[in-house]
């Protein structure tokens, strides 16, 4: 069945508005997902969990500079007034005293349903002694100044036992009654969203609304030049998807721009260039339909290598116009296309390996990257010559193409050089091995310097949690995780009195389970009881019995009263606390206990040796951060093997030649070494994109071996071909060059790598080509 | 208002009759001395307790501004002052605490902290400076002059010896007080 031109392009026009309905409706998204493991182990999930949900992902922290100290604080108070009344913010503290006098009154309320030391020995005789003499005792101690006033209806100490649990941590600076940083230069605010720390539009909302009031808070003080600094991973968020987005467009735009430049140049036909470029729309298209349809979302940074796939996806175009001159399509077919079917063989061996990455992003780029190499070698094979036989016919390259053949004849010198150099870039990586590589997630993080750093100052001067240890137990209700949450903090106790640890926190300190409530309030004695064991443990005491009316009363109110529950946390910034640390999930209920380090740091071994039994599962977020990133790398060098392994089977299956398989991937080999060792003079620390970079290199040099290997084995060269093969190296560095210009570091590594890998290949290919081929 | 005129008043009449000591002088003597160890006796009086509250341990001063005082009796604490970081050290727990965070608390300390160290802008900057006696045995009064202060303070007096304080007593504004008597160990 032969199919007409205009048939074959009603057909392509299908698929492609297709693939456009698909497009148009799939998801995009630019956040941090992208790095985070698909198939997580427990504590993975959790580090995820934080990542996307927990209350540090929401935190937002902001500075004022500019003016007094004191119109400072009035900027600060009136803008903690305004983002208060939004719905976008679950809390806004600026250290106003206000609120902690509402949760130091409700601590104090609760005292007998919330305090740890109460059990049924507190209140009798002796422990009334004991605890009572306690209290007398500490205020003869400054600390003891503020409890004074409460001694006549706190006299065993309840609430000082209460607050002695909490975080004694440091606490920020303050300067005219509100947070100041360590230098008191800028006022400080801690802000919490609504918006989960996933949902990047929430966040760029909240974060636009503190930015807008705070311009005018600042008009409405008077102080026009306040300037606002603000950080968290809300911003980070934001930011990193505004320069994915920014960058996706600009890097094809300038690949795009370049490549048709190249080929306008060639070609000289808009036609022709029309032609050429209808298998990379196509193979653009596809790669975002296959990876819509297989992962729902589609990440930016995967579009953003689009610009790279561009200038591989128009070698075939290029190959099959070039080398079709003379021969005609049937000529072209029997001989260069087996040679261009080998080479994308190759590029899929080198994308594929990617697929079975754990890393979503990199299965992302492998899936898209092969599907839209694929496509446009298939277009190009099957529907461009349909579409060009009408097409004028190019200029002629012969005589282009017989003194770049002069060229390579002359190229043969430079065996030996290239090889030294080779070995000697292969013994500096060697000697340097333990320097190469870069051990941080954090290298592949879209973050810029400057936030890191502007974060890193004021997360010091707003003393913010990093939540960086963490144990987590689930249960199945609120009551079974709080009553969990006891457990395990009882056995942490033990390591904070051992000093090994400075504490921790726990939603059951303000929000008891209902059975240690219970069991509390069975602890309190009656009121005649509790006067009479007054009477007699006060016998010798400073303070006398009947000065302790509010204490009788008090009791009485607590033992009557019923188990407090979340409502009545309502209104504190303990509410905050408790939800924070007690969540509910799809599948029951998590209790979070951030820990403390003391002086030294956390002991994970012993903490979970401590925990034993408890079922809570301890995490160090820094150590899964760096075990994730461990665990990728690892599997990127797998795969990499894997992948380069499956490129040498199928080169050894084609070629059935040692010799001709040796002098396909010598020069690959010395491009990687040459590269590699070049980045890493340029001060370059390779993360695992460089790997993944290495391996294209190969999966994409290949095709120009491929080629010299196909004319040696003729004992000629073709002067069209090696034109053909040097315009398309030239876009396909032009293609992954772009990327090198990207500030997102996945792009970049990739972009570094491939780019002047994929020209080394090339050149070292034609210095490496046996003599006599090229006469 | 009238607390400070009647203070005026009686600063007024105590100055002409001692016109040998003054105030900088005073200074001058403290900030001569460079510091070291001395045993305390603290005694607090407390309306709520029939009995006064008494603790007891050993103070070192070194000058300017670092201050330990560790209280062996009747619970052990260490307090340490160093520059504006107020610590507290207690049955294992630490509290400390930022001053400068405090504007109370910095005022309150910073009336021992001048005096030992013979700084009268520090002093003078919330307090108004009487003094009496001579240089052998002088006694500072110390007026709170700001409002907030005054809420928890009444009177500060100390007392001394050319440049070492033997004596600082605080009348609370509930009409509690305190006395702490020093008792210099060595001798320079």
């Amino acid at each position: 069945m032969k199919l007409t031109a205009g048939r074959t392009f009603l057909l392509w026009l299908l698929a492609m508005l297709a693939a456009a309905a698909i497009v148009w409706n799939s998801r995009f998204t630019a956040d941090m997902s992208f790095f985070l493991p698909a198939h997580p182990t427990a504590e993975q999930q959790v580090l995820v969990d934080q990542l996307k949900e927990g209350v540090v992902s929401r935190l937002l922290m902001v500075a004022i500079e500019g003016g007094e100290a004191s119109q400072r604080a009035q900027l600060s108070r009136d803008l903690r007034g305004q983002l208060e009344k939004l719905p976008d913010f679950v809390s806004v503290q600026n250290g106003e005293t206000g609120s902690q006098t509402v949760d130091r009154d409700f601590l104090f309320k609760h005292r007998y349903a919330l305090s740890p030391a109460i059990n049924p020995e507190r209140f009798t005789v002796d422990g009334l002694k004991v605890a009572i003499s306690d209290s007398i005792d500490l205020l003869a101690s400054p600390t003891g100044m503020m409890l004074k006033p409460l001694l006549p209806s706190d006299p065993t100490g309840e609430l000082f036992a209460l607050l002695s649990g909490l975080n004694a941590g440091i606490q920020p600076n303050s300067s005219a009654g509100v947070w100041a940083s360590r230098d008191g230069e800028r006022a400080m605010l801690l802000i919490q969203t609504k918006a989960l720390g996933s949902d990047t539009d929430g966040q760029e909302q909240a974060i636009n609304a503190i930015r807008s009031h705070f311009a005018g808070s600042a008009q409405a003080t008077g102080l026009a030049d306040a300037k606002l600094q603000l950080s968290g991973p809300g911003l980070f968020a934001v930011n990193s998807r505004a320069t994915i987005r920014d960058e996706v467009g600009r890097l094809s735009l300038i690949s795009s721009l370049a490549i048709i430049a190249v080929l306008l140049f060639v070609y000289r036909s808009f036609k022709l260039l029309a032609l050429g470029l209808l298998p990379v729309v196509s193979g653009a298209l596809a790669g975002i339909v296959a990876v819509s349809l297989v992962y729902g979302t589609v990440f930016g940074i995967t579009i953003g290598f689009g610009a790279a796939l561009i200038g591989e996806a128009v070698d075939y175009s290029i190959y099959y116009f070039v080398q079709s001159r003379h021969g005609g399509l049937d000529g072209w077919r029997t001989r260069f296309w087996p040679t261009v079917r080998l080479g994308v063989l190759t590029s899929i061996c080198g994308f594929g390996a990617l697929l079975f990455s754990g890393f979503p992003g990199l299965s992302q780029l492998g899936l898209y990257a092969l599907s839209g190499v694929l496509t446009a070698a298939l277009v190009t094979r099957f529907i461009l010559p349909q579409l060009s036989a009408t097409a004028p016919a190019m200029s002629d390259l012969v005589p282009f193409g017989q003194s770049l053949a002069a060229i390579v004849r002359a190229l043969a010198l430079f065996r030996w050089p290239v090889i030294v150099l080779a070995l000697a870039a292969a013994l500096l990586l060697f000697v340097e091995r333990d320097g190469l590589w870069n051990p941080e997630l954090s290298a592949l993080s879209p973050i810029s310097k400057a936030d890191q750093l502007t974060d890193m100052a004021l997360r010091a001067d707003i003393a913010a949690p990093d939540s960086r240890y963490l144990a987590v137990i689930n249960a199945a209700d609120r009551e079974a995780a709080l009553q969990a949450a006891e457990k395990a903090g009882a056995q942490l106790d033990l390591l904070v009195s051992a000093g090994r640890i400075a504490g921790y926190d726990s939603p059951a300190r303000f929000l008891p389970s209902a059975a240690s409530q219970e069991a509390r309030r069975n602890s309190l004695p009656g009121s005649e009881d509790l006067r009479s064991r007054l009477q007699t443990a006060l016998a010798d005491s400073p303070l006398a019995a009947n000065k302790l009316t509010p204490f009788l009363q008090d009791m009485d109110n607590a033992r009557q009263s019923a188990s407090l529950t979340r409502v009545e946390l309502n209104g504190t910034s303990l509410a905050l606390a408790v939800d924070a640390l007690l969540l509910q999930q799809s599948n029951g209920w998590s209790v979070l206990l951030p820990l403390r380090p003391g002086e030294q740091d956390i002991d994970a071994a012993e903490v979970r040796t401590a925990l034993a039994g408890s079922g809570a599962l301890f995490i160090d977020m820094k150590v899964e951060f760096d075990k994730l990133y461990n665990d990728y790398l690892h599997e990127a060098m797998l795969l990499s093997l894997a992948g380069l392994l499956a490129i040498v089977a199928l080169l050894a299956a084609s070629l059935r030649s040692p010799r001709r398989l040796a002098a396909v991937l010598l020069p690959l080999i010395l491009s990687v070494l040459l590269v590699v060792a070049a980045l890493h003079l340029l001060g370059e620390r390779l993360h695992l994109l460089h790997l993944i970079g290495m391996l294209l290199i190969v999966a994409v040099g290949s095709n120009y071996g491929l080629f010299f290997d196909h004319a040696s084995e003729q004992g000629h060269f073709d002067p069209e071909t090696l034109a053909s093969m040097l315009i398309a190296n030239l876009t396909t560095a032009i293609g992954f060059g772009t990327l090198a210009l990207s500030k997102v570091p996945v792009l970049h590594a990739v972009g570094v790598t491939v780019g002047p890998g994929a020209i080394l290949a090339l050149l070292l290919s034609a210095i490496f080509v046996s003599r006599g081929t090229c006469r | 208002m009238i607390k400070r005129l009647v203070a005026a008043l009686l600063l007024c009449l105590a100055m002409p009759a001692f016109a040998d000591f003054d105030v900088a002088q005073l200074m001058n003597d403290l900030a001569k001395h460079k510091g070291g160890k001395a045993k305390f006796v603290e005694k607090k009086t407390i309306a709520m307790l029939d009995k006064p509250v008494i603790s007891s341990g050993e103070m070192t001063y070194s000058a300017p501004d670092r201050l330990e005082k560790r209280t062996l009796l009747p619970k052990p604490e260490l307090l340490t002052l160093d520059k504006d970081l107020l610590s507290i050290e207690r049955e294992k727990q630490k509290l400390t605490i930022n001053l400068n965070n405090q504007p109370e608390a910095l005022a309150f300390i910073d009336s021992i902290r001048g005096t030992l160290s013979g700084n009268r802008a520090a002093l003078e900057k919330n307090y108004g400076l009487y003094l009496s006696g001579n240089s052998n045995k002088w006694v500072l009064t110390l007026l709170p002059s700001d409002q907030k202060i005054a809420a928890l303070v009444l009177r500060i007096v100390v007392s001394g010896s050319k440049g070492q304080v033997r004596s600082i007593e605080y009348l609370q504004a509930d009409g509690d007080r305190s006395l702490l008597t020093i008792e210099p160990l060595d001798v320079k």
